[in-house]
């Protein structure tokens, strides 16, 4: 087998001019309250605390601190809205509301993904092509949703919860707060949003979108805070519903702690999911798959496909691919057009990362980063690869969260499928391979939620997305995100 | 004229709609609708069978990228035809109430028409979800079943509802990915027409929609047993019309859909069954191993 270079050598010695995204046509104010009852309103405490953007350490804004009593009021407003204009509404004008946001979302797209990329780090590219537009798909979808809740389930009579709660990573900000809001208006209850701490601009630019939507006030609340603010709102005795998107450990505090009550709750939490690459899969393929699949979004991605498996006589290939693909990545502005990766989120999470580079390193493994520069300012990382781990390692076990990629072999489809489950996660899987049959074969094998075929990373609407095991409980997303949200009543 | 407050309006030429244009009837003929007092609203094209075979072809040929359209733009394309007609309200009203119909009843009917396409953008995305199916075969088999539209559909629109029952049959066709051609109300032709000027402006392909005016009686034969029509939809008639379509539409095992008793008025006139109406079940076998 040949491992040549591979590389077309054509543009040696040129370089990308630099493609800047334009910010003078964003609007971002120096101080946001909280979105409380259909307007901004001061904290309880008076405490602010600042959003910095990871690519220049530069303060952007800053954000309210919400304490318990801002929380009883955020869930105050909801529950009078619930039991007010939004219950007494018809389902298809409760439904007509979601479509205007999801509307102002795609006139304000650029907007929103440019503050997106200004306060998480991720490239403009993804903000722009992925984040913003599957948002505004999200409340598309989920506004189609709320006169039809009775075709979903058939041979109940499906009723809203409530109030419900609601708490988001970092990762995705505008996506995730859509993957929680639209479900739950469709639903028929109204909300508590939390955000979380280093990205919440773009949850109080839709705070303005919900009031220029002029859904009743009450409706939708989103309030800002760390965890504190998010323990204030899990454990709020008038919230009935609890959605959480974030660390298997956060998660397990949160189940615990809703023990005993009768609130419903989803949880979308950790993976480590195998991306499988087979000897007869079409490699080339399977290289930019293994590279969307741990380097999108720096890697700050729960389904992000974390550790590779390749089929032993491949493997040299692969990893020489995989290697050269890397040398062409570019890391650096996040607001630049030709941006493959981004910042990392904050100053801890480098922090986090890099320990887990040091951890790998001290177990023997062999590292390999990409030889590119990144800026002087700002939290960066290379993009990382691990080879030589064994299934014990660190780096093959914990969730990083990072451009961090630990890569093993397997000789047969079971060695393959055993290695993979090897994990308490099972959110999501990958799997590279020309024969169907082999696809169908592990699709069916892999303990995990979602599971990729010849692709990785892909997300819609209309899919359901959740884990098995410690990668959390329910789905969201699709027909089946709607349960999570209702009663079903004989 | 000096002296003169009185604007001399500009009446329209209600066209017909074939393949995203408004040509003529191409056989020249026309028919007078009259107001109740006698007057003459408008000269409308009394479209012919050629008219039908021209519009069959524009149908048939726009099939292709409309099927192949994903779902959400589907439903995209169907929420902006409500938006436009939204912002047409007035004009719709208008047109109905020179039909005879009066403002109250208008307005109604015009509203029920945007919201009955938010209804019908809403399914596009989902009606797959609730007909489709994975079959759990007893062999090593991945095995499902998913719709897919039907092809052409000719459609003879509610005689009684000159917007409301059109805009109630056009929509569960089109957002199932199928293509039709349609007879307007023979008596209440006109919002048929202004109804083909909005999908026209909301980026619904040309040959999606083809919409002919002209007799029934003329026509209803031609609709029911063209041979590169799949299914057949008509709203008005008795059992002999029913016989009739059913007998005509046998030459090519077309799908017959008689909507005899459907109140367009309120919801009870839309469902995801509707779609389901015009829609194939294709089912997948394969095999599962290594």
């Amino acid at each position: 087998m040949s491992t040549e270079s591979t590389k077309l050598a054509f543009n040696d010695g040129w370089q990308y001019a630099p493609a800047p995204e334009s910010t003078d046509h964003i609007r971002i104010d120096d101080q946001y309250g909280l979105f409380i009852n259909g307007e901004f309103v001061e904290p309880e405490s008076d405490r602010y605390f600042e959003t910095v953007n990871p690519a220049t350490e530069q303060t952007l804004s800053s954000v309210a601190l919400a304490s318990g009593a801002d929380v009883d009021r955020a869930v105050k407003a909801a529950r009078k809205a619930y039991s007010g204009a939004w219950s007494k509404m018809s389902a298809s004008d409760r439904g007509k509301y979601i479509y205007r946001i999801a509307r102002i979302l795609q006139e304000r797209a650029r907007e929103f993904a440019t503050i997106e990329s200004l306060d998480g780090g991720k490239p403009i590219r993804e903000s722009r092509d992925i984040d913003i537009p599957l948002a505004a798909a999200h409340f598309f979808y989920y506004a189609g949703w709320a006169d039809k809740l009775e075709y979903a389930f058939p041979g109940r009579r499906p009723v809203s919860l409530g109030v419900a709660g609601q708490i988001i990573p970092w990762n995705f900000p505008l996506l995730m707060a859509a993957w929680k809001i639209a479900p739950a208006l469709a639903c028929g209850n109204t909300v508590v949003l939390k955000p979380a701490e280093t990205t919440p601009l773009t949850a109080m630019k839709l705070a303005e979108v919900i009031r220029d939507a002029e859904l009743p006030p009450g409706v939708v609340n989103i309030i800002t805070g760390a965890g504190d603010t998010g323990a204030e709102i899990v454990n709020h005795p008038d919230v009935n519903k609890v959605a959480f998107t974030g660390s298997t450990e956060v998660g397990k505090i949160i189940q615990r702690s809703l023990a005993g009550t009768d609130k419903k709750y989803t949880l979308e939490l950790g993976g480590k999911a195998a991306n499988i690459i087979f000897a007869d899969a079409a490699i080339d393929e399977a290289v930019e798959g293994i590279v969307n699949g741990i380097f999108f979004n720096q890697g700050h991605v729960c389904c992000a496909g974390s550790r590779l498996f390749v089929q032993e006589s491949v493997a040299e290939e692969v990893v020489h691919k995989l290697r050269e693909r890397m040398e062409t990545l570019i890391v650096g502005d996040p607001l630049d057009k030709n941006t493959d990766i981004g910042a990392i989120n904050s100053a801890a999470q480098l922090e986090t990362i890099e320990s887990y580079l040091k951890i790998g390193q001290d177990e023997g493994a062999e590292m390999y980063q990409s030889s590119c520069s990144v800026p002087g300012q700002g939290y960066w990382c290379r993009p990382t690869i691990f080879t030589g781990v064994s299934q014990s390692n660190r780096i093959v076990q914990d969730e990083i969260f990072g451009p961090v990629l630990a890569i093993q072999t397997f000789r047969t489809l079971e060695e393959g499928l055993t290695k993979a489950n090897n994990t308490p996660y099972g959110l999501s899987g990958g799997v590279w391979t020309d024969k169907g049959a082999k696809i169908f074969k592990m699709t069916q094998q892999i303990r995990a939620g979602v599971i990729w075929a010849n692709t990785f990373n892909k997300f819609d609407p209309t899919s359901p997305f959740g884990g098995y095991k410690e990668s959390g409980v329910g789905r969201e997303g699709g027909l089946h995100g709607l349960g999570a949200y209702l009663k079903l009543e004989t | 004229m000096a002296g003169s407050t009185a604007r001399v309006p500009v009446a329209k030429t209600y066209k017909i709609y074939i393949g995203g244009k408004f040509p003529r009837t191409e056989s020249g003929r026309y028919f007078a609708l009259n107001s109740s007092d006698g007057s003459v609203i408008a000269n409308v094209c009394r479209g012919s069978r050629k008219d039908f075979r021209n519009s069959v072809v524009a149908a048939r040929s726009a099939f292709g990228g409309w099927s192949a359209a994903s779902a959400y733009l589907r439903g995209q394309i169907l929420y902006r035809i409500a938006e436009l007609l939204e912002g047409r309200n007035e004009q719709f009203v208008g047109e109905l109430v020179l039909q005879g119909i009066s403002r109250r009843k208008a307005k109604k009917e015009v509203e029920a028409s945007i919201d009955r396409l938010i209804y019908y953008a809403g399914w596009s995305d989902k009606y797959q979800q609730i007909f489709s199916a994975v079959n759990p075969v007893s062999s090593a088999h991945f095995n499902f079943s998913v719709l897919e539209p039907t092809g052409v559909v000719s459609l003879l629109a509610p005689d009684e509802s000159s917007l409301l029952g059109l805009v109630s049959n056009i929509a569960p066709i089109i957002v199932g990915g199928n293509t039709c051609v349609v007879l307007a109300s023979e008596q209440l032709p006109l919002c048929a027409i202004s109804f083909a000027e909005v999908l026209h402006a909301s980026d619904v392909p040309g040959g999606v929609v083809n919409i002919l005016t002209g007799y029934r009686e003329e026509l209803t034969d031609q609709f029911a047993s063209h041979m590169d029509v799949n299914a057949v939809v008509f709203c008005d008639g008795d059992s002999e019309v029913a016989r009739n379509v059913q007998e005509k539409a046998a030459d090519n095992v077309k799908r017959v859909l008689a909507r005899f008793d459907n109140d367009w008025t309120t919801d009870a006139g839309q469902s995801p069954y509707l779609i389901n109406e015009t829609q194939e079940t294709k089912t997948t076998w394969h095999p599962i191993g290594s």
